[in-house]
């Protein structure tokens, strides 16, 4: 780790700044990813801002019904908070399920979405990766790569996005919202975290001199029954060989009138299933509908050498939670 | 440490960054104040070790995978290999080293010789503080991966042995004492 | 010797537990010393080659640095017996993450900036990392690990086979293994003049200081190795590993106190790991069940550094009744990291094949498997002939079939399901040799009234100074807190390491002898005792390594329940229950932490962990506690350890077997039974993850 100056950020315009003037700057928030990679060597910045005093550590209720969660709030706070359990039960199972209960009460809300692949040869700069040196390779391709992508990879990285939490935002139809020297915008979570393409050292669309302000989550899918299941290698306090986030909602005629599917751990980002959700809209909520959706799904699928067991995970985990959620009189 | 003309605070706000390397920080550890200028690189678990020879809390892997540095920060388990020193100034950290209360052991402590709950010891210290923090947890009604739907927001959470599993993961413990662990955290949890 | 109220076998509480729960217990790294310098490795970053350059310029250009080590400019250390200690002597790279440069700075933070400021160029050449059981390198050694021979061979074991009626071949297969002790490899070391003063994460300090007298060109009386408190080393801290060794360079090139703590991420390639096995086990059988033949052929891998055998075949030699057997020992050299102990060494990892394949055997027959191994009970131990001194697999075989509720059991495999998840159960068999060697220590009785009893024994946890003052209080008929026990420092009377499960019968005979005689010497004496007290010696030295004309073994069984989720593959242990007989149990409490803590690294062997050699770069895909997965809480239900009261008076004066090790060994395989039961499907390559279920339910 190469010395460092430091910044305690009062207002979000000061941080905005610091992170605009300086290329080098990054956010502290928990550092529980960003500390890590800088004892790595992966990260090397040369300026921290650190943002936990900034006025972002709340989660407010919104006139119209969205719940809005500052980029500050701890991982273990907003998995805990009332309205989030109630209304979002993805969510804060699916931070939950995520790193331990040390890491959660440090992690951020900004921070979880900002954290870097644990792809072994991005954490190690002895070996190529093209998202940390781009152009030297991907060593995950020629290496090991039980743990990678099978969906929207490229030849030029196979990393998968290691989130729990994001998974859930995007299938819950969050928003994030960001600030920067600009002034503030919003994308959709779905939409956050890009696909490597030629360019996978950028994780996501966050632009230069822009800092995670917080994320929203929509009056739309409150309250609507949703669920997050992972499976990992053991019991607890290890990142997903896949997870699937799911919102579904149902007609009076048990049809289909809302859903939103998810996997992690499956890409470069969460995987919003569209090509699913599609074909559930307005069909019925039935095992045989779910397969169907969930293959066309996955047809796009493109696994490694040692990965291809991935894809029946994720179909299989889908099928559980998607059933689960149409509730026992519809199976 | 080598002080250096361009050091100072990192509490200033607007103008430019700081450029400096270092910066003063007052943190209270076990009760006690201390103010030190410390290398911005410096995590907490360091500070604790190499500037207070607080050696309670350990090193088992500096990044946050073993949970043999758990301290409680403000009351909150965290793991002490990733927190910058400098962003802890005025916080209280609690380590395995202000548990006792003088010569009397914390509740904890004793359930752990009682139960022979550990082995080497290694990741003692760090069970034992992350234990402290489940307590405050559950009691204040945060759930975990295993509390079922239905427990109420809010309301303290009853820590049965798959609770405690589930909450303390964080903390490996290569002995394998985990079975006697969970049973002394059973013996002091409500 | 003893009668009831004796403090041996009670369960006393841990000696040093309050220094333990309190944080005042001080590791390797936590001697106070002004001026400590802190170093780094920095590790190869090839897989085979040679060093050309290394520059040091910038590294030492930073701030705090005090020095950069390489090997054209690292002290000089004679040829160590042990060649994966001859660090920085040569620019020869053997494999990746061998120590190619060490930085020295005044911070922690200092020297891990400036090893990665240090620039080394290599001249690589090919690598070979694949282990394969017909790769052309292929040979046969004279012996494997534990001086054991390579090959045995009895009867017609061919023969046996073609013509049995009932035969099982398979090939299992256990991958890499870490040990990864919580506590990382340290050393902190520290010239004053001409003597030596090292603190150390190890095993066992006499053998440390021998190694360093030698390496340094010091005599052993100037240097005092000590390691009070250790982090569990479970194999990989049983002989001095490069940590001490460099610690020792920087230290005399610095001229004061250094560190060494290696980062987490290096262990996997400098401190050794559990060699892969494959593993091709054929039984051959009578329609009774009665073994007829069998063979264990073991490929496995060393380094090019040197020669290093896991002996995973040497159990069969012990466990069943078989007059035509062959156990073979193979290995091919790679350019891979040094393997070494890791828990069971050959055992562990043999028994999990061995036991599998019997319980194969048990589904060919229809049989009961626990009736399978009770029909193939041996009288005298198959290989050597011997009677054995003391064997009560099958009490523990009945003991753990009552205590677990076997009876009833539905044999069919995938006859139990809960909802999504199958459910099955399984048995297997353990076992771990008696192993003892010479140790000697020293008694003193005090004028107060108190005893101190002084040995280089080690507690790295196994609750070495609990028990070893029982001994010495059950020895001197004094209550156990008369007795004070001083381990952990070279200065004490020379006793062999914590290692083979033999730590406590080698420290607790020489104890007990040196209390006994101190004892008579007491009751021949009258009058105050002199202010120096009174001090006995002994040295078991042609008594502890005598060769016994008994088959020396402790012996154990393990019960499992098992669930495998449909849906991910999952796999968790619900239930697991063993029962062992190893002897006259020492102390409960801590004896009883083994036994879990040895069955806990065994669920870890059969579901979480394994490591992968990365063919592409030459060393170990799972490098850190993130991605090589120690069991967590989560994973560990209520364990049961329970034991037979066993008398065995060919032992050691207290009638004690070792315990450290035998909880791992066969737990893999009474796991992997259990998961057959549950699904019907046989894995035979560990660990147990979703993916190889997953794909196997889904196939």
């Amino acid at each position: 780790m190469k010395p460092f100056g430091y910044l305690r950020a009062a207002t979000v315009e000061e941080a905005a700044r610091a992170l605009a003037e300086h290329p080098d700057a990054r956010c502290l928030g928990g550092g529980t990813n960003l500390v890590d990679l800088m004892k790595l060597g992966v990260e090397r910045p040369g300026l921290l801002v650190e943002v936990n005093r900034l006025p972002l550590d709340t989660v407010e209720e919104l006139p119209d019904g969205s719940l809005r969660v500052g980029a500050t709030v701890r991982n273990s706070d907003l998995a805990a908070h009332p309205l989030v359990r109630d209304r979002y039960p993805a969510l804060s199972q699916a931070l939950l399920a995520g790193a331990s209960g040390q890491l959660r009460n440090a992690a951020t809300t900004g921070g979880n979405l900002l954290q870097r692949t644990r792809c072994p040869y991005f954490q190690d700069v002895s070996k190529p990766c093209n998202k940390r040196t781009p152009g030297s390779g991907c060593g995950a391709r020629v290496g090991t790569h039980r743990d990678h992508a099978v969906l929207g990879h490229s030849d030029h990285c196979i990393a998968t996005h290691p989130s729990d939490m994001a998974v859930a935002l995007a299938a819950l139809d969050a928003r994030v919202e960001l600030h920067g020297t600009e002034g503030a915008r919003s994308v959709p979570a779905a939409e956050f975290h890009r696909l490597p393409g030629d360019h996978p050292e950028r994780d996501t669309e966050i632009r230069p001199g822009e800092l995670v302000t917080g994320v929203v989550l929509p009056a739309a899918t409150a309250s609507l029954p949703s669920a997050y299941r992972k499976a990992r290698d053991r019991a607890s306090y290890a990142f997903a060989l896949a997870s699937v986030a799911a919102v579904l909602n149902l007609s009076d005629e048990g049809t289909v009138a809302r859903v939103g599917l998810a996997f992690g751990a499956l890409a470069h980002r969460p995987w919003r299933a569209t090509r699913a959700e599609e074909a559930l809209r307005g069909g019925p909520a039935t095992p045989d509908a779910f397969a169907h959706a969930v293959d066309l799904e996955l047809r796009a699928a493109r696994p490694l050498r040692d990965n291809g067991y991935k894809v029946e995970l994720a179909r299989g985990l889908a099928l559980d939670v998607l059933t689960r959620l149409a509730g026992p009189t519809r199976t | 440490m080598d002080s250096s003309p361009h050091d100072h605070g990192a509490d200033g706000t607007g103008g430019a960054p700081p450029a400096a390397h270092r910066s003063e920080v007052t943190l209270s550890v076990n009760g006690k104040p201390h103010t030190l200028l410390i290398d911005h690189r410096r995590v907490l678990l360091d500070l604790l070790r190499e500037d207070l020879d607080l050696t309670g809390a350990k090193k088992g892997c500096d990044h946050g995978q073993c949970g043999a540095c758990t301290v409680l920060v403000d009351g909150r388990r965290v793991n002490s290999c990733l927190q910058l020193a400098v962003s802890l100034d005025g916080r209280e950290v609690l380590t395995v080293e202000g548990l006792a209360d003088g010569d009397r052991l914390h509740p904890l402590q004793r359930a752990f010789l009682d139960r022979d709950a550990f082995q080497c010891g290694y990741c003692t210290p760090g069970q034992l503080c992350s234990a402290v923090g489940v307590l405050a947890e559950a009691a204040a009604g945060h759930p975990s991966h295993v509390t079922g739907p239905a427990a109420p927001p809010g309301r303290p959470v009853a820590l049965d042995a798959a609770e405690i599993r589930e909450r303390l993961s964080g903390n490996l413990c290569r002995c394998g004492a985990y079975p006697h662990i969970v049973e002394a955290v059973r013996d002091v949890a409500p | 010797m003893t009668g009831t109220g004796s403090p041996l076998g009670a369960p006393a509480e841990r000696r040093e537990g309050r220094q333990k729960v309190t944080g005042g217990a001080r590791y390797a790294a936590e001697h106070p010393l002004p001026g400590r310098a802190h170093a780094w490795p920095v590790p190869a970053t090839i897989a085979r080659g040679r060093v050309t350059a290394v520059d040091t310029a910038a590294a030492l250009a930073l701030p705090g640095v005090l020095t950069v080590l390489t090997h054209e400019d690292a002290p000089r250390i004679a040829e160590p017996d042990d060649p994966t200690l001859a660090v920085l002597q040569d620019p020869r790279v053997p494999h990746r993450g061998w120590c190619v440069a060490l930085v020295v700075a005044r911070s922690p933070e200092e020297a891990r900036a400036a090893a990665g400021a240090v620039r080394v160029e290599y001249a690589v050449e090919e690598h070979d990392v694949t282990l394969r059981a017909d790769h052309p390198g292929v040979y046969e050694p004279d012996t494997a690990n534990g001086g054991n021979p390579a090959r045995r061979e009895h009867g017609d074991p061919e023969g046996a086979l073609a013509s049995a009626p009932v035969r099982v071949d398979a090939a299992y297969r256990v991958p890499p293994l870490h040990n990864h002790p919580m506590e990382p490899h340290t050393s902190t070391a520290h010239w004053q003049g001409d003597r030596l003063v090292v603190h150390t994460s190890s095993q066992g300090t006499t053998t440390v200081r021998a190694t360093l007298a030698a390496l340094f060109g010091t005599p052993e009386d100037r240097i005092t190795v000590t390691a009070g408190h250790v982090g569990g080393g479970f194999g990989s801290k049983g002989t001095p590993r490069p940590d001490v060794v460099l610690a020792v360079m920087a230290a005399r090139r610095t001229g004061g106190p250094v560190t060494v703590a290696l980062p987490r991420r290096q262990l996997p390639t400098t401190v050794g790991h559990r060699a892969p096995t494959l593993h091709r086990i054929r039984l051959g059988a009578g329609t009774d069940g009665r073994l007829t033949g069998l063979t264990h052929d073991v490929v496995t891998h060393s380094s090019r550094v040197k020669e290093f055998v896991e002996q995973a075949a040497v159990p069969a030699r012990v466990m069943y009744a078989v007059p035509n057997s062959r156990t073979l020992h193979r290995l091919v050299r790679l350019d891979v990291p040094t393997p070494s102990w890791m828990r069971a060494p050959g055992e562990a990892p043999g028994m999990y094949a061995l036991e599998s394949a019997m319980d194969e055997l048990a589904g060919e027959l229809g049989m009961d498997p626990i009736q399978l191994r009770l029909v193939n009970e041996p009288d005298r131990e198959p290989d050597s002939g011997k009677p054995f001194s003391s064997r009560h697999l099958t009490q523990c075989l009945r003991d753990g079939a009552r205590r677990f509720g076997w009876a009833g059991r539905d044999p069919r495999p995938r006859s139990h399901a809960e909802g999504p998840l199958l459910v099955g159960t399984g048995v297997a068999a353990a076992t771990y040799p008696v192993l003892v060697a010479p140790s000697t220590a020293e008694a003193r009785a005090l004028p107060d009234g108190t005893f101190v009893v002084r040995i280089n024994a080690t507690d790295i946890g196994t609750g070495a100074r609990t028990v070893l003052t029982q001994v010495a209080a059950d020895a001197l008929g004094a209550p156990l807190d008369r007795v004070r026990t001083e381990v952990g420092d070279s200065d004490l009377p020379s006793a062999p390491l914590a290692g083979g499960s033999s730590g406590t019968a080698s420290w607790g005979w020489s104890v007990h002898d040196a209390c006994a005689r101190l004892a008579e010497a007491l009751a021949a004496r009258t009058g105050p005792l002199p202010e120096e007290g009174v001090t006995a010696h002994a040295d078991t030295t042609g008594r502890a390594d005598a060769d016994s004309p008994y088959a020396r073994h402790a012996f154990g069984a393990h019960f499992a329940e098992t669930t495998v989720d449909r849906v991910t593959g999952e796999v968790r242990v619900r239930r697991l229950l063993s029962v062992y007989a190893a002897g006259r149990i020492l102390n409960a409490r801590t004896a009883r932490s083994q036994f879990i803590g040895g069955m806990t690294m065994g669920l870890g062997m059969a579901l979480t962990e394994g490591s992968t050699m990365d063919t592409a770069f030459g060393d170990f895909t799972e490098s850190d506690l993130a991605s090589y997965h120690v069991p967590v809480h989560a994973d560990v239900p209520g364990l049961e350890a329970h034991w037979i009261d066993e008398e065995d008076p060919h032992l050691n004066p207290m009638g004690s077997k070792g315990i450290g090790e035998i909880g791992i060994v066969g737990t893999a395989a009474a796991i992997g039974n259990a998961v057959h039961h549950a699904t019907g499907i046989r894995f035979r390559d560990l660990p147990l993850t979703p993916d190889k279920v997953l794909a196997a339910l889904a196939g």
